[in-house]
């Protein structure tokens, strides 16, 4: 196996056994998107009709994708954050000075996060068919997964970008809170695009995260694609995005110094 | 000592000009130091004497500002990933990662070396058998003690077979009986590798494990030798006397016995032969001025003092150890 491949696949491994060695990790990336989809969707399902969405879609049915990729993010920031973590306490340098190419930890280090995103928002998915969502064939798994793929990979790799930019945890938490959450709330996950005026709507659709959502509803929910960009748009922003974010969390990775 | 033919005259680590500023500090002031192979040797020196900053720079984490290092002809900022292959590292910061077992810990390591499989699950045996702890594989670093986990950093910094290890303060924060206990491992480890060791540390009697020893102050390089040809610059006995007025008392014994004092801070050192010689006469002259007197051999902080003219550890009295 090649060095870089075996640097990648360590990290990796490394990556999933320290996450589910944390219990506190996995429940906190998993219940507080669960929490949320309850509350608001049984909160808001009354009041609520999404223009586009087909008459009788529930709330809950119509928030599930953003959960979905809420559980993404939140594993992804719960995943990277701790680069923050091993730079202070001193795992990062070791791996750093090691004679390996940056590239290959960030793709380890983005990999395990991965993985660990697609394996949380897994066990959330299997709630879907509870409240009527079906996938159609085995070929909209093979989409859905790879969809989720391109999420996950996009996100994780975002978040691995600031964590290697950032000094401290609190730094990251407050990244999280003024820029990931709002792009979370802004890309058609609890409210459509369609509809949304002014500002607010054209600051949603230059967020390359609704393209994202758009991607999975469409997959999820085929019949409430109304007013959602296409899928292969969709997809391509999402696939573009993922592979600018690995760049630049690669970029930021090699170009700081080693503390 | 390696022997392989081609390379024999090549130093371990070649060290040139070597100069590091942090903004308006100046922490490198222009180090040229070779490195033999197969020796060991203490860099000693105060806090921000340079040695981490040196230590950082040879382990490739730091790019220095100016000047070179070669690690086994491998220079250090141009062909980092050549002399990252010859180097194991100890860092004075713990680097396991404690929610994995010793193992788990052990195989990361070796895979960002390029070893996998049988081969890897050997080596990690054999690491773990040489520091003691094959009984303790299994267990979680945070389930070890200080010294434990000390020991399986050098087993981590170890498991490639490098060529050069490095070591920063690697027994911080270890009781004597660990201390002595890690510098047995580290020497059984060299004596079976051949390796060739940079320890970096602020302890003389640590120090004085080196083949040799070179004394940094202010990102300088004020001695280089073998611990006893530094002390025997020092040609006989070291006399400090505690004294309310050193410069005085320093004054008056240049003016009767025709000796260099030293002053420093509330004492006064001279360096003599047969130095025991001296001790009644000098209490006869000055009853009132001397409060103590300590007679010694000659220490490395003696030698730090005679080249810098202060001591190795700030408020040290005396030439004991800090």
């Amino acid at each position: 196996m090649s060095l870089f491949l075996l640097a990648v696949w360590t990290l990796w491994q490394r990556e999933l056994v320290r996450f589910y060695r944390q219990p506190s990790r996995v429940a906190g990336a998993l219940a507080p998107p669960v929490l949320f989809w309850l509350l608001i969707g049984f909160g808001l399902g009354p009041s609520f009709h999404a223009p586009g969405a087909a008459a009788g879609t529930s709330y809950l049915a119509y928030f599930f994708p953003g959960v979905v990729i809420l559980i993404l993010l939140f594993t992804a920031i719960f995943s990277e954050i701790s680069i923050i973590e091993d730079r202070r306490e001193g795992f990062l340098q070791a791996v750093l000075i090691a004679p390996v190419p940056r590239a290959s930890v960030v793709l380890g280090k983005v990999l395990g996060g991965t993985t660990l995103a697609l394996l949380q928002s897994a066990l959330f998915l299997l709630l879907g068919p509870a409240i009527g969502l079906h996938l159609s064939s085995a070929g909209a798994l093979a989409i859905l997964v790879a969809v989720l793929f391109l999420l996950a990979f996009a996100l994780t790799s975002l978040a691995c970008a600031i964590a290697w930019w950032l000094d401290s945890t609190q730094g990251f938490h407050a990244i999280m809170n003024l820029f990931l959450i709002p792009m979370w709330l802004l890309s058609g996950t609890l409210f459509p695009v369609a509809g949304t005026p002014g500002w607010l709507g054209a600051v949603m659709r230059v967020n390359p995260l609704t393209y994202g959502v758009a991607a999975l509803r469409r997959v999820l929910a085929p019949g409430d694609a109304a007013g959602l960009p296409g899928f292969g748009a969709s997809l391509g922003v999402t696939a573009a995005c993922a592979a600018l974010a690995f760049g630049a969390a690669v970029w930021v990775a090699s170009r700081r110094p080693t503390r | 000592m390696h022997a392989d033919g081609a390379g024999l005259t090549q130093a371990a680590v070649q060290i040139r000009e070597l100069r590091q500023r942090f903004g308006q500090r100046e922490a490198l002031a222009g180090i040229s130091l070779d490195v033999h192979r197969g020796e060991l040797i203490a860099l000693l020196g105060p806090n921000g004497s340079g040695k981490t900053t040196l230590f950082r720079i040879l382990s490739t984490a730091l790019v220095p500002t100016s000047g070179s290092v070669s690690i086994f002809g491998a220079d250090v900022v141009r062909r980092p990933t050549l002399a990252r292959r010859e180097l194991g590292v100890v860092f004075q910061a713990p680097s396991l990662d404690r929610k994995l077992t010793v193992t788990e810990n052990l195989r990361h390591q070796g895979r960002l070396y390029g070893l996998h499989g049988r081969q890897l699950e050997d080596r990690i045996a054999g690491a773990l058998d040489r520091v003691g702890l094959s009984d303790r594989a299994r267990e979680r670093v945070e389930q070890l003690s200080g010294g434990l986990a000390r020991r399986v950093e050098l087993a981590k910094g170890m498991l490639h077979r490098p060529r050069l290890l490095l070591l920063d303060e690697p027994t911080t924060g270890l009781d004597p009986s660990a201390r002595r206990e890690f510098w047995a491992y580290l020497d059984a480890v060299r004596e079976e590798a051949g390796a060739t060791a940079v320890v970096t540390t602020h302890l003389m009697d640590e120090a004085e494990r080196g083949d040799r020893i070179a004394l940094l102050d202010e990102g300088r390089l004020v001695a280089l030798g073998a611990p006893a040809a530094l002390k025997a610059e020092i040609g006989g006995d070291v006399l400090t006397l505690e004294t309310d007025e050193p410069e005085s008392l320093a004054a008056g014994i240049w003016g009767r016995f025709n000796c260099r004092a030293l002053v420093l801070e509330r004492a006064v050192r001279i360096e003599r032969a047969r130095g025991h010689d001296l001790v009644p006469q000098l209490v006869d002259a000055f009853p009132d001025a001397i409060l103590g007197i300590t007679l010694g051999k000659p220490t490395l902080d003696d030698v730090f003092v005679r080249r810098t003219g202060h001591h190795l550890h700030r408020g040290m009295a005396g030439g004991g150890d800090a």
